[in-house]
């Protein structure tokens, strides 16, 4: 009974904490501008059916592709024993499910297949991370914090599936011990190897290693619930919506500013009256043209910041980043979302309210050295296997440059006083753009 | 070669005609004299297969393209209000252009913005008179066998997901064509991109023309075909800096196939000292 009411004080504080995190970072998310990413529902449910459910763009790179889908895979399906966990926790049963026999047999056996899969794939993971020279992973944006992020999540995975099948060999002795309340039930493809490690302890010792393990693994695992929040690895979760409401135009395209329409359209109509004072709106707040801090940013590219796990494929596509340029997509999308993080931790000190700390994320996170060197070639986009612009950041914070700051470098400058003048980039005179014609 | 003369819009509607589409020409391919050499080879082309087309001359302008990836919209969208006012004013249906980056925003970003039309890149523009056999390849073409590699522009590739028409249009050549390490939706850019034509690169370890140009030598070709005038650019300086010009000529697939139609000389790109 004892251990009922901890089980579920303990499944409360994980699931609360975690909650309470998720109101946070959609608070922060909700700072961002209105995009409107509510039609072609259709589309979108197969956009995210096949990047983010079918893992679509993981493969591109097929070593990387085949050991992320092989985690993903035991992560969601051994997640239903978690179902089985939370009841036999809460009720104080025994293997709840035991009751599907043969069914049964082939859950646990499954999850123990893929248990063994994950601890494959993190250590193979961890060896390309730690041990082989993947520039990716050792780009200057990775010291520190993004690193031990992910390889405390490795170890943390495979500590998990440790526990999960220690727990499980230790049933298997209690089981052929004919133990009290251990029944027979299950398969141990894999746990049976494990046996020995445990083969040598009394009745009393077995029992404490599969009671252990047993709360070992779903502290664990509330534990990790609470700690993805704050990880690069809340892709887990925010990749589902962050396909759904992915840009569904072509690549190429770029959107036009709706402000800066109303104003060209204003000095193209021949009857307005250029002197006319604007008309009052009550709701008008004064427009901003481009990014200069998290908050200017669209809702969606916020997420986006959120949802990046950090893996570098953008980076390591960047023609600017390879051939040695500053600037780097990943580090684009990371100092976005520590931005809006420290945005919101400022706003929850402060009572909501956001009055600015004398910092933008244009200028103390993102330097203009690193805007400058984009090519929009739309390699980083493509390269991300949940559907993420780093480029639409950096080309809104171009705008905000050139509209808010008049920032630009000098020949940038002649390019768009040439383009003014004479229509073409280059100072040539409009009436000589026929002079081909008489060439030929 | 015969001549002949390219009519403008304007000349064509004076006289009450009007032509099947518009050649949208572009700056670099107006101004720039070696995307000039392209421009007269769509022209060519256009001319020998009979189809009535113009060009807007002098009442052309700037897309903005440069400008908005730049980040300066106003002078976007003020370019763009000007073109769509001579677009429309002559009722334009039909675009066909030989640069990926007006053939973008012509295609992509200005219907948002009263400009709607039917935009053809070049390359997907001669695929259809090959397909409608209305263009064809000399026998004996001078490519023949030869080692040809595409380079993919960004803004017809992964911008627009056209990667199959300039390669059609290579096939025809009876060539031996070879893919780059990076190609398709994996092909490096050229560089010039995001208005990077226009300034010069930031601080790095080298120019990213140079590092394409690396994958071009990979593949050994005898012609890298290109199919925008700035990628053109970009890959002749490339080629000129591992001092391979000698052997490997930077063509645009207009001017490939207007040779090889016998449309155009055959000749070599770099201007032999």
């Amino acid at each position: 009974m004892i251990a009922q009411l901890l089980f579920a004080m303990c499944v409360a504080a994980g699931v609360g904490l975690f909650a309470k995190r998720i109101g946070f970072i959609r608070r922060n998310i909700l700072q961002g501008q209105d995009v409107n990413r509510s039609d072609r529902a259709t589309d979108r449910w197969k956009v995210m059916a096949r990047v983010a459910l079918g893992q679509g763009k993981m493969v591109a790179r097929p070593v990387a592709g085949v050991m992320h889908i092989m985690i993903y895979v035991g992560f969601v399906v051994i997640n239903i024993e978690l179902l089985e966990i939370v009841i036999d926790g809460l009720l104080g049963t025994h293997r709840a499910f035991a009751f599907l026999g043969p069914v049964y047999d082939v859950l646990i056996g499954t999850f123990e297949v893929l248990a063994a899969l994950v601890v494959l794939a993190c250590v193979v993971f961890f060896v390309r991370r730690n041990g082989m020279a993947i520039a990716r992973f050792r780009s200057p944006e990775m010291g520190g914090w993004p690193s031990l992020d992910a390889n405390l999540i490795l170890v943390a995975e495979v500590i998990l599936m440790f526990a999960f099948l220690s727990m499980n060999a230790a049933d298997h002795i209690a089981q052929t011990r004919g133990l009290d309340h251990y029944i027979v039930a299950g398969s141990f493809p894999v746990s049976q190897w494990l046996v020995p490690l445990y083969q040598g302890l009394s009745d009393t010792g077995v029992v404490a290693v599969e009671r252990g393990m047993w709360w070992f693994h779903i502290l664990g695992i509330l534990c990790f619930l609470v700690y993805v929040t704050y990880s690069k690895h809340f892709h887990i979760l925010l990749a589902f919506p962050n396909t759904y409401y992915s840009d569904l135009t072509v690549q190429g395209a770029m959107d036009n500013m709706a402000a800066v329409k109303k104003e060209v359209d204003l000095m193209m109509n021949p009857n307005a009256d250029p002197f006319a004072a604007p008309a009052p709106d009550p709701d008008a707040s004064p427009v901003k043209f481009g990014a200069k801090d998290a908050p200017d940013l669209s809702w969606k590219q916020l997420m986006e910041a959120y949802t990046c796990t950090e893996c570098g494929r953008c980076t390591s596509e960047c023609p600017a980043n390879q051939t040695g340029k500053l600037l780097s997509p990943r580090k684009i999308m990371m100092d976005t979302r520590d931005r809006i993080e420290e945005i919101g931790k400022q706003r929850d000190a402060n009572g909501g309210a956001w009055e600015g700390d004398g910092k933008t994320l244009l200028g103390d996170y993102i330097t203009e050295e690193e805007l400058w060197a984009c090519t929009s070639c739309q390699a980083c986009v493509q390269a991300c296997p949940v559907n993420i612009s780093p480029m639409g950041i950096v080309l809104d914070m171009r705008r905000s440059l050139i509209m808010e700051d008049s920032k630009s470098p000098e020949s940038i400058t002649s390019m768009f006083n040439n383009i003014e003048n004479n229509g073409a980039p280059w100072a040539f005179p409009a009436a000589n753009r026929g002079d081909w014609t008489k060439e030929a | 070669m015969s001549t002949f003369s390219v009519p403008t819009l304007a000349d064509m509607t004076a006289q009450g005609q009007t032509p099947e589409v518009l050649f949208w020409v572009g700056c670099a391919g107006s101004f720039d004299d070696r995307a000039k050499r392209i421009t007269k080879a769509i022209a060519r082309i256009l001319h020998h297969c009979e189809v009535p087309f113009a060009v807007l001359g002098a009442e052309e302008s700037c897309t903005g393209d440069p400008a908005k990836r730049a980040g300066n919209e106003f002078l976007f969208q003020m370019q763009a209000a000007q073109n769509i006012a001579v677009l429309n004013g002559y009722e334009v249906k039909r675009i066909v252009t030989g640069c990926p980056h007006c053939f973008n925003v012509l295609k992509n970003e200005y219907p948002e913005l009263g400009g709607n039309y039917e935009v053809m890149h070049h390359t997907q523009f001669i695929r259809d008179l090959i397909d409608q056999g209305r263009l064809k390849v000399a026998d004996g073409n001078p490519f023949k066998g030869r080692r040809i590699t595409f380079h993919d522009p960004c803004y017809l590739g992964r911008g627009n997901g056209e990667y199959a028409a300039p390669r059609d249009v290579l096939g025809t050549l009876d060539a031996e064509l070879v893919e780059m390490r990076r190609c398709k939706q994996n092909g490096l850019c050229c560089g010039a991109g995001g208005a990077q034509m226009f300034k010069e690169a930031e601080k790095g370890n080298r120019e990213v023309n140079h590092e394409r140009t690396e994958d071009v030598l990979d593949t050994n070709p005898q012609v890298v075909a290109t199919g925008c005038p700035f990628c053109n650019t970009m890959m002749t300086d490339g080629v000129k800096n591992a001092e391979r010009e000698s052997s490997i000529d930077v063509k645009d697939i207009a001017e490939l196939i207007a040779e090889a139609a016998d449309l155009i000389p055959t000749s070599p790109t770099q201007d032999t000292p």
